[in-house]
């Protein structure tokens, strides 16, 4: 049983990185920082505008193909996968 | 071949293959036609969710907003993104584990509580009826406006062909004719953008198109098209917000929590063979959504570019009303584009300024739409986009009407009233709960209520306060009991409503708005849309509260949470 807790414990430190990052690129970069990072530029993109109309999508899409490779492995380690 | 014939053929072929797939995977049982068998690969069940979740209003009106917001219109971007970051680390994984058929079934047996179930389906329906209500109406317009038939016989087609294929058919069937339907619809979207992305910049990539220079020139888009806007008085379109920095972050939250909680979207992941798929299967869904959700911006930048260049050819030399364009004729016949030539000089000036502007109307609908006849592209490019919209409009009517029926037959009946019914009894008893609620949706499309726009905010709010917060909770949170998800529902959904009521009107009822709709009442300017977050964030406070001041759930309940944080042992789902 501890090492179910374990488990979650570990679920849960994951979910708060992936969390964080969902927060940077949409909230903060996105929203909150879109001033200051619009005077930065790729190509004809402002970057805060980037973020907000692409580049958090991409980031979304990536954070959850990550999460789902890092909790197949730690269902492994932890022998929770399910039977085959 | 003329464009009716064209546009005849090319939506009478889809629907051919549609209805074709439906009748091909009859559900034989109540598994399949809850769940379609719980045998989806994962890649599969990303595409139909896509297909599911971006409706008429992803499809037609997304980048029409975009295009007249500007930076503003990206609260539609990461809200309806960013909700499947949510769904793919904090849902959809336990519930699949959990292996029932219905959101509300969770709820009843996690809060081991029948009033928590039948809160739970009571929150469903009216945010699914309120949302097949818009793509019952996109589906009127759509069909009238292309097969050139009036609306009523247009949305009297579109409500047939939901039934064949959604009663029929039930997840299994709707499951494979989602994936079909998402082919359609992206090849609908992408064509048109590809093409208008090379005229303009030379590059074939929309999202490319978007940060590079315009053809044969130096300037890049964006710039060109913030000088443009300006000019005409207009803020600038990177930069302008949405009311203000808050409202647009509160909008944003409210659309993520909103997509994670709204019931359609969620029991996709119960039709994944496992845990591990379910995870991975909202990270395709995504895939195939991002694919349009990131070509957008690039349509509804370019969109507006090319309609201001319509208007104004040349520095100073307005639009000669004789000589506009064809399909600018076409949409002031359907209403949705308006001028009015105020000065008699015979040309129509667009300007932010309301005393010289003369483009009096332009749909925001109309632009995606419109926008392959501006490009001047052929054809069939313009009949594609057409069955495109039609595919969006369908698909997810069909997966809302789905979750609308199981909630009736499979938890009000079985779960409640009738537990003894046969599962023959039951399947029949979800058919006529889907027959009965494409009835009601029809009804209201053909007499659409003046609210419609308003309750697409409802559907959400309802969604973010209500069912998204009880659902985290059951699986975070092992002290979380019955009072407190009961309690943190009644007063999320409560302080919403009353949110949106007061400056909305009583149940939409103009003159009943006793705050006024006006923007100086709103809370912290927060506007009534973007609200859902707030009532999110009041559910999980006052269920924490409320939990800790009343007695723990039992020990099995805390037991079967335990439980459902492992994938271990999962099986496939079960409605027993």
């Amino acid at each position: 049983m501890s090492d179910r807790r374990e488990y979650w414990r570990r679920n849960l430190r994951l979910v708060a990185v992936c969390m964080v990052i969902w927060f940077i690129v949409s909230y903060l970069f996105g929203i909150i920082l879109v001033e200051p990072l619009n005077n930065i530029r790729i190509g004809g993109y402002k970057l805060g505008f980037w973020f907000a109309q692409q580049g958090s999508i991409y980031t979304f899409v990536v954070l959850i193909f990550f999460y789902a490779r890092r909790m197949n492995k730690l269902d492994r380690e932890f022998g929770v996968q399910e039977e085959e | 071949m003329t464009l009716q014939t064209m546009t005849y053929l090319i939506v009478g072929a889809t629907f051919a293959l549609y209805i074709g797939i439906a009748i091909w995977a009859r559900a034989g049982t109540t598994k399949d036609f809850y769940v379609a068998g719980g045998g989806v690969h994962p890649i599969s069940n990303g595409m139909a969710t896509a297909a599911d979740w971006m409706s008429a209003a992803s499809f037609i009106s997304m980048a029409g907003l975009i295009a007249f917001m500007g930076y503003g219109g990206s609260v539609f971007l990461m809200g309806w993104t960013g909700g499947y970051v949510l769904l793919a680390m904090l849902l959809a994984p336990y519930l699949r584990k959990f292996g029932k058929f219905t959101v509300p079934e969770f709820i009843g047996d996690r809060y081991y509580s029948r009033t928590a179930r039948i809160v739970a389906v009571i929150c469903l329906i009216v945010a699914s009826i309120t949302y097949v209500i818009g793509q019952m109406k996109g589906i009127g317009v759509a069909f009238s406006r292309f097969l050139e038939v009036d609306y009523d016989l247009g949305l009297s087609i579109g409500m047939g062909i939901v039934f064949i294929y959604a009663v029929m058919g039930g997840m299994k069937g709707i499951t494979y004719t989602q994936i079909a339907q998402y082919c359609v619809l992206i090849l609908a979207y992408t064509i048109p953008a590809i093409f208008i992305s090379l005229n303009l910049t030379g590059n074939p990539i929309p999202q490319l198109g978007l940060g590079s220079t315009m053809a044969g020139s130096e300037t890049f888009l964006l710039d060109k098209l913030d000088r443009m806007v300006t000019d005409l008085g207009f803020d600038q379109y990177t930069t302008n917000a949405r009311i203000s920095l808050l409202n647009m972050f509160m909008y944003t939250l409210s659309l993520m929590i909103g997509t994670a909680g709204l019931p359609h979207v969620i029991i996709r992941f119960f039709t994944v063979p496992k845990v591990k798929d379910a995870r991975s299967s909202a990270g395709w869904a995504l895939v195939f959504i991002a694919i349009l959700y990131t070509t957008a911006p690039a349509v509804a930048a370019m969109a507006r570019l090319n309609l201001m260049e319509t208007m104004e050819p040349a520095e100073g030399q307005y639009l000669v009303y004789d000589e506009r364009p064809r399909w600018f004729e076409k949409w002031e016949a359907t209403g949705l584009l308006d001028v009015t030539d105020k000065n008699d000089d015979g040309r129509i000036r667009y300007s932010a300024d309301p005393e010289l502007n003369e483009l009096t109307k332009v749909d925001n609908d109309i632009m995606v739409l419109a926008n392959p006849e501006i490009a001047k592209l052929p054809n069939w490019v313009i009949a594609l986009v057409a069955a495109g919209g039609l595919a969006a409009a369908l698909s997810t009517a069909a997966g809302l009407l789905l979750a609308i029926s199981s909630a009736i037959s499979h938890d009000l009946l079985k779960g409640v009233f009738m537990p003894q019914i046969t599962e023959r009894q039951e399947l029949l008893a979800s058919r006529v709960a889907m027959a009965g609620a494409i009835v009601l949706a029809g009804y209201l499309g053909f007499n659409p209520p003046d609210f419609a726009a308003g309750t697409v905010a409802l559907a959400f709010g309802l969604a973010a306060s209500s069912i998204f917060p009880v659902l985290m909770m059951g699986i975070f949170s092992q002290r979380m009991n019955k009072e407190g998800a009961i309690a943190g529902m009644i007063s999320g959904l409560g302080v919403t409503l009353l949110y949106v009521f007061q400056h909305k009107g009583i149940m939409f009822i103009p003159g009943t708005e006793y705050l006024g709709g006006m923007s100086e009442n709103w809370f912290f300017g927060i506007e009534p849309n973007a609200f859902g977050a707030v009532g999110a964030i009041v559910n999980f406070a006052v269920a924490f509260a409320v939990s800790r001041i009343t007695a723990a759930p039992p020990e099995h309940i805390q037991h079967l949470v335990e439980e459902i944080r492992v994938p271990i042992g999962a099986g496939t789902a079960t409605g027993h």
